[in-house]
């Protein structure tokens, strides 16, 4: 009959009306900045900088190789590449960033920055409260308030921290067993280079190629 | 002098609040003879605008908690304890915004239109009897009176709407008086069947007919009876619609309109056609109270000592709390389907609530036992019984059938 | 009792001056709606109600909107008509004014007014004494005036049903 369906959309908002009062699972409201919903582990919004160490500005993984800006598509990341290499937290030289700026007013959070960065330096961040009075300086973050622990990072992705970290030791291993490599190669080049320099100096210059030949195989 | 004054209005208030009558008179002697005429208006229109001022304030407030807790949320809770001082933040944000007039908007009619508007939604409150004897204006016509002060109100949306300038205000202004036209006629034809039953166009008159109770404890209300309770939905219907309310909100529908013809209005302008539609709001509701709900009259035999304006503001805040769970409930009709509502089922079923009302009227001379209840069934029968075959022939003529697709798969 | 009616002569006056002079269509239909309710204010000051009320109800609440209406779907109601109207209307309207002007003058030349008959004061009439009236003595004006309303709404009825389509235009083109 006509107007059935009224009566019976009546009853259910009564029904939701009268539940909301007895019933707090009802509710779903989060009261914002009393409650708050920890952050999911997928959640992303803005990019911030990973730091190794304890210094941030000296721990800094980013080398300041703008792939990031070059790629970034609303172009909010401004950086300056400094002149000299710096010792970083374990005393390597490294290019550092002078400026390292990214306009949240214009991020669009696509993440294309952190897809590109062969450093792992730049990472997707779950802070949202960045709101301020200031419009313009306000939400340009210079680099040091970019910069954020690899322990921060951690805690807000844990499972991708995890891989990156491994993947940065299986690289960091690979690059030492390499550079063993490499020095034996070299102990056993010049070791070879003083051999044939010694049996130069009993036979005629003619062979003068040789050592050249012995040191090839072990490039 | 001054005790005097004291007195006479210690008097005037004692006199409104025991229901007696001729609260004015306990004031007006004790001043001078000059004053005496605009201090007997001011105590006429003041308390209407006090009071429905702060209704209005109120009401914003519930209905927005209301339709939270039906939508299972919270509502404003942060200006105040549980929110109560949140109507005096809007009322601050909407007074200290920048009144914005569009540069090609015509600049006098643009002004006017809230004037124009405000004006006759205040004047219909002056003929609804508040109390026993609570009055401001008992006209023979007073009936006639509340709707040509509610037709006038079309005149100013229409020129809300022109003198902006801007086709949404046009499409919403168009959409609001054509609403506001086919709405008028079931609405009037409904209020005429309780004319008819009395005999008379005075409000105070018409409560007075409502006055005690069969078998000692049913209200003699209009409501109770088949033709009363038919004209009281097509009425409640109709006050929907004539208020602009939601499922007939398509005037201002935010999604396609705007905001219909208060797109172009800002700051105090704007607050004032927010303040005339709620106003216009309690006073059709409080027309429907008196009309149908039997006014000031307690509901039941031993409730009168309580003061009567007490019960009449009591209907009017149900009929309001029902306008906003209505609000909750029903989503916003087409502009088709609202005038079919409207010419097609409202208007025919108005009609032949006039002829229930009048067998009921000649009926009235049956004396045998029982005859109430046959006079009832009787009227149920010739009200529902068109109800039902009308409500199918309109809803069933479009069946829900499966829709073929001639290209998708 | 004087200056109230003065202001509400003046109002009425001033509006229809405006109605007919003003250049914007709409402004003119809006002058020509306050015009109507000063009428309305007038009548309401001799003491009629009913006819107060129901001259606000029909012509300031219908009237005037139709008169909208009508500007809006018909013509720019922005754009003052540039055209002057052709001779042939001129001598209709000029007509119609004469008569109307000519039904007037007699029924003022007739009235207790020039006569110089002293008015009797029956009093207000109340909304009833006008229903038992209509109901009774004007019976049968009353009755006409329904039907030709009646035949006017169906006018309007059939002027809005679609137009039916003629075979050969309703014939597909292939």
């Amino acid at each position: 009959m006509l107007g059935e369906g009224i009566i019976k959309g009546m009853a259910e908002t009564a029904r939701n009306f009268l539940g909301s009062y007895h019933d707090a699972a009802r509710l779903t409201t989060v009261e914002f900045p009393e409650d708050k919903i920890p952050a999911k582990e997928s959640a992303r919004n803005f990019p911030f900088l990973v730091h190794d160490g304890e210094d941030a500005m000296q721990g800094l993984r980013c080398v300041a190789c703008q792939i990031c800006e070059k790629e970034c598509p609303p172009k909010c990341i401004f950086i300056i590449k400094d002149t000299n290499k710096k010792p970083d937290y374990v005393g390597k030289l490294q290019f550092q960033p002078k400026v390292f700026d990214i306009d949240v007013s214009v991020c669009m959070s696509c993440q294309i920055c952190v897809e590109v960065c062969p450093f792992d330096a730049i990472k997707m961040d779950t802070d949202f409260e960045l709101g301020g009075s200031d419009r313009f300086g306000g939400l340009l973050l210079n680099k040091r308030r970019l910069a954020k622990p690899n322990s921060y990072y951690h805690t807000i992705h844990p499972t991708e921290a995890a891989e990156v970290d491994g993947r940065l030791a299986a690289e960091k291993a690979k690059v030492e067993a390499k550079a063993k490599a490499d020095a034996e190669a070299k102990a056993k080049a010049a070791a070879a280079a003083a051999a044939a320099k010694a049996a130069a100096q009993t036979t005629p210059p003619v062979v003068a190629s040789t050592p050249a030949a012995v040191v090839t195989p072990a490039k | 002098m001054i005790a005097d004054l004291l007195n006479g209005i210690g008097l005037l208030l004692w006199r409104v609040v025991s229901d007696q009558p001729d609260a004015k008179g306990a004031l007006l002697p004790v001043l001078p003879a000059v004053l005496q005429p605009v201090v007997s208006a001011v105590l006429s229109v003041a308390p209407i605008i006090g009071v429905f001022a702060s209704l209005f304030a109120l009401t914003t407030l519930l209905e927005r908690k209301g339709l939270g807790r039906i939508q299972n949320r919270l509502g404003p809770n942060r200006v105040g304890p549980f929110g109560i001082l949140q109507p005096a933040a809007d009322g601050l944000k909407m007074l200290t915004k920048e009144d914005i007039i569009p540069r090609s908007a015509d600049k006098v009619v643009h002004f006017l239109a809230p004037v124009c508007l405000a004006v006759p939604t205040l004047l219909a409150f002056a003929v609804l009897p508040y109390g026993r004897n609570l009055v401001p204006l008992d006209l023979d016509a007073g009936l006639l009176f509340f709707f040509a002060v509610g037709a006038s109100t079309e005149l100013s949306i229409f020129m809300a709407g022109w003198s902006s300038r801007n086709k949404y205000s046009l499409l919403g202004a168009m959409r609001a008086i054509a609403q506001m036209i086919s709405y008028e006629i079931p609405l009037i034809v409904s209020s005429v069947t309780v004319v008819m039953m009395t005999g008379t166009l005075s409000p105070m008159h018409i409560v007075e007919h409502q006055a005690g109770f069969i078998w000692g404890f049913i209200p003699h209300w209009y409501v109770l009876t088949p033709w009363g309770f038919a004209g009281f939905v097509i009425f409640t219907i109709a006050s929907l619609a004539e208020s602009n309310r939601s499922p007939f909100d398509l005037p201002e529908a935010e999604s396609e309109l705007i905001a219909g013809h208060l797109t172009e209005y800002s700051g105090f302008k704007y607050a004032l056609f927010f303040l005339a539609e709620y106003l216009g709001m309690f006073a059709i509701s409080g027309l429907g109270v008196t009309l149908f709900l039997g006014g000031w009259h307690a509901p039941l035999p031993g409730l009168e000592w309580i003061p009567s304006f007490v019960w009449f503001f009591g209907k009017l805040v149900s009929m309001v709390f029902l306008f906003i769970w209505i609000r909750g409930t029903v989503p916003r009709l087409r502009v088709d389907q609202l005038l079919n509502l409207a010419w097609k089922f409202l208007l025919p079923l108005a009609l032949i609530n006039l002829v229930v009302a009048a067998v009921w009227h000649f009926t009235a001379v049956w004396t045998f036992p029982g005859a109430l209840v046959v006079r009832w069934l009787l009227g149920a029968a010739l009200i529902g019984g068109p109800y039902v075959l009308l409500g199918s022939a309109l809803s069933g003529a479009k069946k829900n059938t499966l829709r073929v697709y001639r290209y998708a798969t | 009792m004087e200056i109230p009616f003065a202001i509400l002569t003046a109002l009425t006056l001033v509006s229809a001056l405006a109605a007919m002079s003003l250049r914007n269509l709409v402004h003119c239909a809006l002058c020509l709606a306050l015009t109507l309710a000063g009428l309305a204010a007038l009548y309401l000051q001799l003491g009629a109600q009913f006819a107060g009320f129901a001259q606000i109800l029909v012509y300031v609440g219908a009237v005037a909107i139709l008169v909208v209406f009508a500007i809006l779907l018909t013509n720019r109601g922005d754009q003052a008509a540039a055209t002057r109207a052709p001779a042939r209307s001129w001598v209709t309207g000029a007509g119609i004014a004469v008569a109307v002007f000519a039904v007037l003058a007699r029924v003022i030349l007739t009235s207790s007014l020039a006569t110089g008959h002293p008015m009797v004061d029956r009093g207000s009439p109340t909304v009833k004494d006008l229903g038992m009236q209509l109901m009774t003595q004007y019976v049968l004006p009353l009755e006409v005036i329904g039907l030709l309303l009646t035949a006017a709404t169906l006018g309007a009825v059939i002027i809005a049903l679609p137009e039916k389509k003629t075979p050969a235009a309703a014939a597909p083109n292939h």
